[in-house]
């Protein structure tokens, strides 16, 4: 029973605003230098590759981009269903929250992939599967943005925003099988759990090392929007009145 | 070292428009994000203390 309480103590809006208050310029500074250090490795270390030249930097942001708008659409589908199951309002804000992050790592992996693909295969664009489907991941993101700005009550629009993400979740394993279910012009996994890297290992550090800090990031920027949603949402209730008191007083 | 001068750096081996095209979107979004959060944390935060939005 105690690890119970314990374990939903941080499920209270009032203790995640204090705890990720600390947190964010620690995010953000971690997310800063790792960034910087991996740019470092990136460009100043990594060797230049043998078949594309220098075009193959775009590699250490959009790889990680690419990885972070998957794994951020899981993330905010588990809160969203978190937040259906356990009726925990704290998780469905931190889902909203998610929700812009994911749809920005979404839009830069294609952004990022375009400038690639136009020196290496010449189009900005293909009609293929692996593409395709992460353009439909940014329409879930923005989908379900659009839908839950979209219903006044707020706990409806939570509702309806769980279910399309929980049903858009089947896309997120079409996107990461689609190069071996698919002939594609897109090149199959830059790494595997099973296999050896197939690159150097600066390369394989430096985006490494850019995954780290896009994570610091998500955490910091998530956290932020989080707290402006829970301020939003529970304005009327005391410990926010508490809290607009002490910060009022401080600055007299 | 992979760079002897500025204008290597720069041109990235003829790629330049595509690896900077690259980095500088994904640096504005990272920048945008941020601020526009931070915002939206100053906008509720001024709801709050201030209801009406009058003068105080």
């Amino acid at each position: 029973m105690s690890t119970s309480i314990k374990l939903f103590t941080f499920a209270a809006p009032s203790t995640f605003y204090k705890l990720s208050g600390y947190l964010i310029p620690w995010l953000y500074c971690l997310s800063i230098a790792v960034g910087l250090t991996a740019l470092y490795v990136g460009f100043f270390i990594a060797p230049t590759d043998a078949t594309q030249g220098e075009a193959y930097r775009i590699i250490f942001v959009h790889v990680p981009a690419a990885w972070m708008s998957m794994v951020l659409y899981l993330v905010m589908a588990m809160w969203a269903a978190i937040g259906w199951a356990f009726n925990a309002r704290l998780a469905y804000m931190v889902a909203r929250a998610i929700a812009p992050t994911g749809a920005i790592f979404t839009f830069l992996a294609l952004w990022t992939g375009a400038f690639w693909g136009k020196p290496t295969w010449g189009t900005w664009w293909v009609w293929d599967a692996r593409l395709t489907s992460e353009l439909i991941l940014l329409f879930l993101y923005l989908g379900y943005m659009a839908l839950v700005e979209s219903i006044d009550d707020v706990r409806r629009s939570d509702k309806a925003g769980a279910l399309l993400a929980l049903i858009g979740v089947v896309n997120v394993p079409i996107i990461y099988f689609s190069v071996r279910w698919w002939s594609t012009l897109h090149q199959g996994a830059t790494i595997s759990m099973t296999a050896a890297p197939k690159m150097a290992s600066t390369m394989l550090t430096a985006m490494l090392l850019m995954t780290i800090a896009f994570w610091a990031y998500a955490f910091a920027v998530v956290f932020m929007r989080t707290r402006a949603i829970i301020l939003e949402r529970e304005k009327n209730m005391g410990w926010v009145q508490f809290l607009s008191q002490q910060n009022k007083r401080k600055k007299q | 070292m992979n760079w002897n001068n500025l204008e290597g750096f720069i041109s990235m081996g003829g790629y330049g428009l595509y690896v900077w095209g690259s980095y500088a979107m994904v640096l504005l979004w990272l920048a945008i994000e941020p601020y526009a959060a931070w915002r939206r944390q100053r906008n509720a935060q001024q709801e709050i203390s201030n209801p009406t939005g009058w003068p105080q």
